[in-house]
């Protein structure tokens, strides 16, 4: 029983797939929408990690890396502004957030 | 022991992970309270970094755990605790959106598996199997492309990473009005003309402004 790319590959998409879903019935809740991303972020990174192994090729852990950074900079200001965004207005419900509205 | 094998305890390991990570994803999106959606969060990452080792990216593997579970989980920890949240209200829609998101997710789920299988079957990683370990271990060989072949992206990750945290301190830094600061350049030059008065007080008069 060898665990071959496809297996890699289906359970990053299950995982993805859970991410898309928790945005979809999470779309209140803004801190389990930024964790629903962590989460489809990291189903890309198990994407890029096995494609670098079974295809010999270490670029791919790089772009898991640079993608790895980015998230935790999209995590550090996504909760710099969930921080501003409940000191302006006392609660988190993003849904009725249409201050920018024309 | 004899019928098990290395391959055989690599696809257990495999399964083990996948299931582990795979469920507790399911309860990071379905916890009622968002400290266990974040412990759980944690617990996936964890399982994730166990999947990385098992294909022999070791370097990557630690990255996960230093990176999401020392920094970015514990950052999600912090938010949530700060914040004096009903996150029972929060949870309103949760049913309402149940059916289009299942829809949504099942034809996700459906396309990215038909790619995968198909990725999986032909072209380039047709038959592929998993890197052989090498006298090279996985951060030398990451380190002698990342330092030369990509460098210039490395140094860009350095300066969104920068931008990033200086976003993050203008965005949450705020000057309460009110708030007494020591100043101590008045402090210094206060001289003791403008700090005392002698004043001469008469007995059984006090001192009035």
């Amino acid at each position: 029983m060898i665990v071959g790319l496809s297996e890699y590959l289906t359970v990053a998409a299950v995982l993805f797939t859970i991410g898309v879903f928790g945005i979809f019935v999470n779309r209140r809740n803004i801190i389990v929408i930024l964790m629903s991303i962590e989460l489809i972020l990291l189903a890309v990174n198990i994407n890029l990690v096995a494609f670098s192994v079974y295809l010999h090729q270490v670029t791919g852990q790089i772009f898991a890396m640079f993608v790895l950074t980015v998230a935790a900079a999209e995590a550090a200001v996504g909760l710099a502004i969930l921080v501003t965004f409940f000191r302006n207005r006392g609660d988190i419900a993003v849904d009725d957030a249409s201050m920018m509205k024309g | 022991m004899h019928g098990v094998g290395v391959l055989g305890l690599q696809a257990i390991a495999f399964y083990l992970l996948s299931a582990v990570m795979l469920g507790s994803a399911l309860l990071v999106i379905s916890a009622r309270n968002p400290v266990h959606s974040v412990l759980f969060l944690i617990t996936s990452f964890f399982t994730a970094a166990g999947l990385f080792v098992l294909l022999g990216a070791e370097f990557l593997a630690m990255l996960l755990i230093v990176v999401y579970v020392g920094a970015v989980a514990v950052l999600f920890l912090f938010v949530v605790m700060m914040l004096d949240v009903d996150f029972g209200s929060l949870r309103t829609g949760f049913a309402r959106y149940l059916p289009i998101g299942g829809v949504v997710a099942i034809v996700l789920l459906i396309e990215m598996a038909i790619v995968a299988g198909a990725v999986a079957k032909r072209g380039a990683s047709a038959g592929a199997t998993i890197a052989a370990p090498t006298d090279v271990t996985n951060a030398e060989a990451i380190g002698r492309v990342l330092y030369t072949d990509y460098i210039y992206f490395f140094q860009a990750a350095g300066i969104a990473l920068l931008i990033a945290m200086i976003g993050a301190i203008v965005l949450t830094l705020r000057h309460r009005p009110g708030v007494k600061r020591q100043n101590i350049a008045a402090q210094v030059a206060r001289t003791p003309a403008k700090g005392m008065a002698i004043v001469k007080v008469k007995t059984g008069e006090g001192i009035s402004e």
